[in-house]
């Protein structure tokens, strides 16, 4: 049967883009569209994960990433159970482990965690028998967001193969730019990283990527803008002088834009948006933004994944 | 398994399309409000066949789509790894539409009703007629066939294959045993 499609997911957790192969990435790429479709309906829900339930252990604020793994499960029939670590528990000193196995006797069948720690995604998924989802953990990856890029990238550009990709913003405390460099450098994409000195981690020359200070030069000739969010609260770390300074060197604002992009560029932001400090509020808000096209997107990527990894025994 | 018996060749699934095609003009009275939509993988071929030949008797074009039944099965569970979903394309607003829908085998009848369920969250439907190529018995729910290519007795066991050359590159259906 030479047309039908034979491709298998086999991994039962989802903890970043470095473990996939660029055939795995290209499943669950092919796997969101097929729910974006879902989500176009008059009825945009299929029943397919009935009566399973999913965690939303969230140890740091969201409302994108949030809202957009309850929604996904909400859309597959799977009851959705939300807790953060500011009204749970933690306050009290439960350990992550008892928390998570407790939630497990419970009769859960996927957790979706953000944790400020980098591994403890890894940390989980060898303690409980269900699914482990990493939505952030720490400065280590976010997949689903490089996924939901890399989908927003290859439907407004036909392809990631060759296309030109700048991240900008401050790349060594970022899992959006290392779970985003994971996956278009495998998907075979063109990648540089532009920010402070500072805020550059060492040799990251090795995961293939070409490294510029000046963001002119990353702006140049670049068919894709990843603008990271700047933590503001690490301006008191003396990584970068000010807020001001860092826009005036590496904000992305229209005269920039129109000096050296092409008409064509597309401008990523995995959100919250500082505006007027990484992004200028008319390029936020541009022709050339696909911010919220990156939100409706996320959904149906975590569907995909929710799916994939909904149904693998061991 | 071996073949057993050979129900249909090219000429064979070529003349019952074409019968079908008669029969859902004539019990509809023309091609009316009509919508063909094809069960992956081999009822979307098939649905577009008939729709070729609807065209090609009434002079009219009628919609077809494709539907992909996956996310509505009820043994998932039971299955290893999930199966890849494939495409549902329906362009086409099925509100007041009499939609055809068509399979290539019907048999438990548990497809059908996967994509009834589907169907309904497109909209609502003036009715849904069924078209299968073969009808081997052995149904497990309620659900029963408004056109029929062939009716072939079966045991549980046996399997009914249909090979088209759109997906398998040769035109026939058999019964392996």
């Amino acid at each position: 049967m030479k047309k039908v499609d034979e491709r298998k997911w086999t991994k039962k957790h989802l903890l970043g883009i470095e473990e996939l192969s660029a055939g795995e990435i290209e499943l669950i790429l092919d796997q969101s569209e097929r729910f974006q479709e879902v989500l176009a309906r008059a009825i945009p829900k299929v029943p397919t994960l009935r009566g399973k339930t999913v965690v939303n252990l969230f140890c740091e604020p969201s409302t994108r990433t949030r809202a957009s793994f309850e929604l996904a499960a909400k859309r597959l029939g799977a009851d959705t159970l939300n807790i953060s670590s500011s009204s749970s528990s933690f306050v009290k000193g439960e350990t992550l482990k008892d928390t998570a196995r407790n939630l497990e006797a419970m009769k859960i069948d996927a957790i979706v965690m953000r944790h400020p720690c980098s591994g403890a995604s890894y940390f989980l998924s060898q303690l409980v028998k269900v699914s482990v989802i990493n939505a952030g953990d720490g400065a280590h990856e976010h997949p689903t967001q490089a996924l939901l890029d890399v989908l927003t990238i290859r439907q407004r550009l036909g392809k990631i193969k060759g296309v030109k990709v700048s991240i900008i913003g401050d790349i060594s405390h970022s899992r959006v730019a290392r779970s985003g460099i994971w996956a278009l450098k495998k998907l075979g994409a063109d990648v540089t990283v532009c920010g402070p000195k500072t805020m550059m981690p060492a040799a990251i020359e090795k995961m293939g990527v070409r490294v510029t200070y000046d963001i002119k030069e990353a702006v140049k000739g670049a068919d894709v803008l990843n603008v990271l969010r700047i933590q503001l609260e690490r301006e008191k770390s003396m990584l970068f002088p000010g807020i001001r300074e860092y826009a005036q060197r590496f904000g992305i604002n229209r005269q920039l834009l129109e000096k050296y992009a092409g008409d064509k560029t597309i401008i990523l932001h995995p959100g919250p948006i500082n505006r007027g400090v990484e992004l200028s509020q008319d390029v936020a808000d541009g022709k050339n933004s696909v911010i919220l096209e990156q939100a409706k997107n996320g959904v149906a990527v975590r569907m995909a994944v929710l799916y994939l990894l909904s149904n693998i025994k061991s | 398994m071996k073949i057993k018996a050979k129900i249909l060749d090219a000429e064979g699934i070529k003349r019952t399309l074409l019968r079908i095609a008669h029969e859902i003009l004539e019990k509809n009275q023309g091609a009316e409000d009509l919508v063909i939509i094809g069960i992956r993988t081999r009822g979307a071929y098939l649905a577009e066949r008939i729709a070729k030949n609807m065209e090609a008797i009434e002079g009219k074009k009628v919609p077809v789509g494709a539907m992909d039944i996956t996310l509505y099965r009820d043994d998932l569970s039971e299955i290893a790894s999930q199966p890849i979903v494939h495409s549902t394309e329906i362009d086409f607003d099925i509100n007041g539409k009499k939609i055809i829908l068509v399979d290539d085998v019907l048999y438990t009848g548990r497809t059908i009703r996967c994509a009834l369920d589907g169907l309904i969250d497109y909209g609502r439907p003036a009715n849904i007629q069924l078209a299968v190529l073969v009808d081997r018995g052995h149904r497990e729910l309620p659900i029963r066939p408004d056109f029929v290519g062939k009716n072939i007795p079966t045991a549980q066991k046996e399997i009914v294959e249909v090979k088209l050359t759109e997906s398998d590159d040769q035109e026939e259906v058999d019964v392996l045993a």
